[in-house]
């Protein structure tokens, strides 16, 4: 049951709510982690787009970025899993019950070193949720060693240089068949806005690299995660527009001057392309263009990769329509003459 | 110290054994001999007499030896026993030592060209041309090694006296759907009876003769029995990561679940995942709990060891789900094809921290099956990851049984509340004790109510979900987990309890050590020994063991581990009884014999 707002003077979504029914608990993280840039994106998004906060069920696993689920969403359930087992805890849930819109939160830590294995098979069977890495580069709650998505070169706050090559996973992400990778900048909430609706909207995994500088171990000087880098490295491959499925489409742009894409829900996303000759269909270019960025240290973000029509977890498991949690006793413990019938096979 | 088995051996009539052997089958592992084997078993069992078949098999595919040991006994006996009577020496690598291993008086039927007469003088040999009669059963090159297994089975048929009508009835049932392989093997079979009886004059003690004994009952091993438990206590969600010995659990479900629970549109009512490892099948498991699935996994030791910083947080988040331990020998790798009790104490307070875990103990396949049931309702009722702890002698090895009965109890859900529940509650707080019995309710995601929602977080968490570290809060909720695992002791499955009038000695047991206690008490009471004795079936204890064991003036607490696992929490259960407690172990990965119990039990008691 919907409850209808409590000040009738605020202005509400479609299904009657306001955006006080999207927030959660007040953060706990530092003051200006970008962290809580993106969590206030994703209020803003579930409340703009009217999802009933009760579908969705919030995960994460250990660190900074996974206390976040408490800091968005109150009314809906969450579950703060353990270290890089987010996914796991995920496909369980998606099993139990499909309908629920499931919206990942976790971190460079958590993905990429303990929790990289889960990652690549949760990409692997295409669960379909929305994957947040808030990716700043530290393992801020243990107080500033170095991640796996740490830059070559970088800088921690002691002085010390990263020597390894980072773990690229939006990458990965493609190289595993993901159908939906995004990358952002918790500085740029327009386009981290027109993502978050998108991989709403999307029927699989949806994997957005947000780079979320940590306001206190990784924030200086010499760090490619930082506020000021990512700012004066940012490349958007695109302009980013979200129309969701609900409001009516009008054109507006020259043609060929913007790629449109529809999402399995019927919402579109807009790409009014800056570089010309990027396609996000195409997961060779995508792969090679991200490797030269790499290369050259660019800061690409945008929408990476997107095929919106390959088979989702839940459509591979061909199950019946009511989740599978809602079953009665009926539908799931066979009669007794299936019983006898198996017994007569083993005399 | 008299040694019982020989007595056995010349309860005889007029030189006769009948129906009191045991048959053992020496080959290479991937030689396909497993169809003969089960055909031999099955047509001695369909003859009425009782059976039990136990593969003795490498960690391996192809190329290594592997025994399958058919015991059979009147008296309805089907523990392991030591010693062979038939031995069927197939494997040249092993021979020497298999025929070496006979006591005075087995036969052993060889292939001719081993020469196996050679070793022995005191044993009966029958050497049989199996290559010559292969070439007989078939012109097919690639066939002839298979039906080389045929052929034993007909020499042994010859031998023993076996219905050719319940042979036929064996393979046809051994080859489910394949109407052109029937006669094939059923001619291979006739080959080497004929050969046998116009070659070989029988002369040996071993027939079989047609009993009553085994009349409606099933044949089954106690993995696929708990697959049909979990199918009838209606499982939705399933992960799992291949491992020996447990794999063949979650193979059969699958199977089971894809012939009867597919909707008449096609579509599945439950969801399988072949996990990445032991970690996330755990995780998927209980993410589905959490969801409000009735969700499982099965593993081995290695997997358990995997899953326990999950199951610390199933147990401290309290979400259900069941896991089954099929237990292999330990520790790290082990012997991966060879049975152990020795997960016990591990499993018991998995994960760090303070944790304390259910446990159903199954002693045969029927309690498979039906304590897989349990595991489900329990894990529901209190919230909680459940174990079952089986082993590979129980999992992977065929067991007589009566037919499995059809649940009468409905599923116990446990305590969920829904949307209309909610409303009329007026308040919910996810870990607050309002029944006082440490047990709370809970709500699914995607409940529709203001009221349902909250945060499932491995920290400290207070009644109503939040993050806390305050003292008494984290004290208050450990308090409250314990009396919920106080509350369990009242609902997990009793102890079995076996009486005999005046005894001084106990034993106490769990598990498939249960079939050699069986025989054992028999053989210790034939020495004066008189036993009574308490089939353990759960942790955590139940009321029943300070009585039982203040009952007795020693208690043998028997298992098949090193360390005396679960003697040791009975000592921490009853300290004031501790020195009545004595321990008998069995630890060389074979599964435990009658006759070591009873020897052992009979030193300790100086007799």
């Amino acid at each position: 049951m919907v409850q209808s707002p409590s000040n009738p003077a605020q202005s509400t979504n479609r299904i009657g709510l306001t955006l006080a029914d999207y927030k959660g608990a007040p953060s706990t993280l530092c003051d200006g982690c970008g962290h809580d840039a993106i969590t206030a994106q994703i209020i803003k998004a579930f409340y703009e787009l009217g999802i009933a906060p009760h579908q969705v069920a919030k995960l994460s696993g250990i660190g900074c970025s996974s206390k976040t689920p408490a800091y968005f969403l109150n009314r809906a359930h969450g579950f703060n899993s353990v270290h890089g087992r987010m996914p796991s805890v995920a496909t369980g849930a998606n099993m139990a019950n499909k309908d629920l819109l499931l919206i990942g939160v976790s971190g460079d830590g958590d993905t990429a070193s303990i929790g990289l294995g889960q990652f690549c098979h949760l990409v692997r069977r295409n669960l379909p949720m929305i994957y947040i890495i808030e990716n700043n580069g530290v393992y801020g709650l243990t107080k500033g060693q170095f991640s796996a998505t740490a830059d070559m070169g970088s800088k921690s706050k002691v002085g010390k240089l990263n020597e390894y090559t980072p773990i690229d996973l939006c990458g990965l992400a493609i190289e595993l068949g993901c159908g939906f990778v995004g990358r952002s900048f918790a500085g740029d909430p327009k386009q981290l806005m027109a993502l978050l609706k998108a991989a709403a909207s999307h029927k699989g995994t949806a994997v957005l690299d947000v780079v979320s500088p940590c306001v206190t171990f990784n924030n200086h000087e010499g760090s490619t995660k930082s506020y000021k880098y990512a700012k004066e490295m940012e490349t958007p491959l695109h302009e980013l527009g979200f129309i969701p499925f609900y409001e009516q489409i009008t054109v507006d742009y020259e043609p060929g001057s913007v790629q449109d894409v529809e999402l399995h829900d019927g919402s579109h996303l807009r790409l009014k392309k800056l570089d010309k000759g990027y396609d996000p269909r195409n997961r060779e270019l995508a792969i090679t263009t991200m490797l030269k960025a790499n290369e050259e240290k660019q800061f690409l973000t945008g929408l990476m990769f997107i095929d919106e029509k390959k088979p989702d977890f839940v459509s591979m498991s061909d199950l019946v329509d009511a989740p599978l949690a809602t079953l009665p006793q009926e539908r799931t413990r066979p009669g007794k003459e299936v019983l006898s019938k198996i017994m007569a096979e083993l005399m | 110290m008299k040694t019982l088995a020989a007595d056995s051996v010349q309860k005889t009539e007029q030189g006769r054994v009948v129906n009191d052997f045991s048959i053992q089958v020496a080959t290479v592992n991937g030689s396909g001999s497993q169809s003969s084997n089960n055909v031999l078993m099955r047509t001695i069992f369909q003859m009425g007499i009782p059976v039990s078949g136990k593969n003795l098999f490498p960690s391996n595919i192809a190329g290594l030896p592997t025994w399958f040991t058919i015991r059979v006994n009147k008296d309805g006996y089907i523990a392991r026993k030591r010693e062979t009577n038939i031995l069927v020496a197939m494997n040249p690598q092993t021979a020497f030592e298999d025929v070496k291993a006979l006591t005075p008086g087995a036969i052993c039927i060889s292939p001719v060209e081993l020469k196996l007469n050679d070793v022995r003088s005191d044993v009966k040999h029958y050497q049989v041309p199996f290559t010559e009669l292969a070439a007989k059963a078939t012109e097919t090159l690639k066939l002839r090694k298979l039906l080389t297994n045929m052929i034993y089975v007909g020499v042994v048929a010859e031998l023993l006296n076996l219905d050719d009508n319940e042979i036929e009835k064996a393979v046809t049932g051994q080859f489910p759907g394949k109407p052109k392989v029937v006669p094939l093997n059923v001619n291979a079979i006739k080959i080497g009876r004929e050969w046998t009886r116009e070659n070989l004059k029988k002369d040996d003690p071993y027939f079989i003769e047609r009993m009553n004994e085994t009349a409606g009952k099933i044949i089954i091993d106690g993995n696929e029995a708990a697959a049909l438990g979990s199918l009838f206590a209606g499982v939705t969600v399933v992960a799992w990561y291949p491992i020996t010995p447990s794999s063949s659990l979650c193979e059969n479900l699958i199977d089971y679940l894809y012939e009867y629970r597919v909707d008449a549109d096609g579509k599945n009512t439950f969801a399988v995942v072949q996990a990445e490892d032991e970690l996330a099948a755990v995780g998927m498991a209980l993410g589905a709990g959490w969801a409000g699935a009735r969700s499982m996994t099965s593993t081995s030791g290695p997997g358990i060891s995997l899953m326990a910083e999950f199951v610390g947080f199933g147990y401290f988040t309290e979400i259900p789900t069941v896991i089954f331990d099929v237990q292999r020998v330990g520790p790290s790798t082990g012997m991966p094809t060879r049975t152990s009790q020795a997960d016990l104490l591990s499993t018991y307070m998995l994960s760090h921290g303070d944790t304390k875990h259910i446990i159903l103990l199954p002693g045969s396949v029927a309690e498979c099956y039906s304590f897989a049931g349990e595991a489900f309702d329990l894990a529901e009722r209190f919230q909680t990851p459940v174990f079952v702890l089986t082993d590979l002698d129980l999992g992977m090895n065929n067991w007589m049984s009566d037919p499995f009965e059809y649940p009468t109890k409905a599923l116990d859900r446990g305590k969920v509340l829904n949307a209309e529940q909610l409303e009329k509650a007026g308040e919910f707080a996810r870990y607050k004790d309002v029944d006082g019995d440490g047990i709370c309710y809970r709500t699914l995601p995607g409940t529709d109510h203001v009221l349902a929602p909250y945060f499932v977080r491995g920290s400290g968490h207070t009644e109503k979900a939040t993050y806390t570290e305050k003292p008494e809060d984290y004290q208050n909720l450990m308090d409250r987990l314990e009396r919920k695992f106080q509350t369990s002791r009242k609902f997990v499955p009793k102890p079995e309890i076996h009486s005999e009038p005046n005894s001084k000695v106990g034993i106490i047991a769990f598990g498939s050590t249960h079939f050699a206690i069986y025989e054992s008490r028999d053989q210790l009471k034939a020495a004066n020994v008189p036993t009574s004795y308490y089939r353990l079936r759960a942790l955590p204890f139940t009321e029943e063991l300070r009585k039982f064991v203040e009952s007795q003036d020693r208690v043998y607490v028997v298992e098949q581990n090193r360390d005396a696992q679960l003697r040791d929490l009975i000592t921490l259960e009853l300290p004031d009884l501790a020195t009545k407690l004595h321990s008998v172990r069995h630890y060389t990965g074979l599964p435990i014999d009658a006759q070591f119990v009873t020897d052992e039990i009979l030193k300790q008691e100086k007799k």
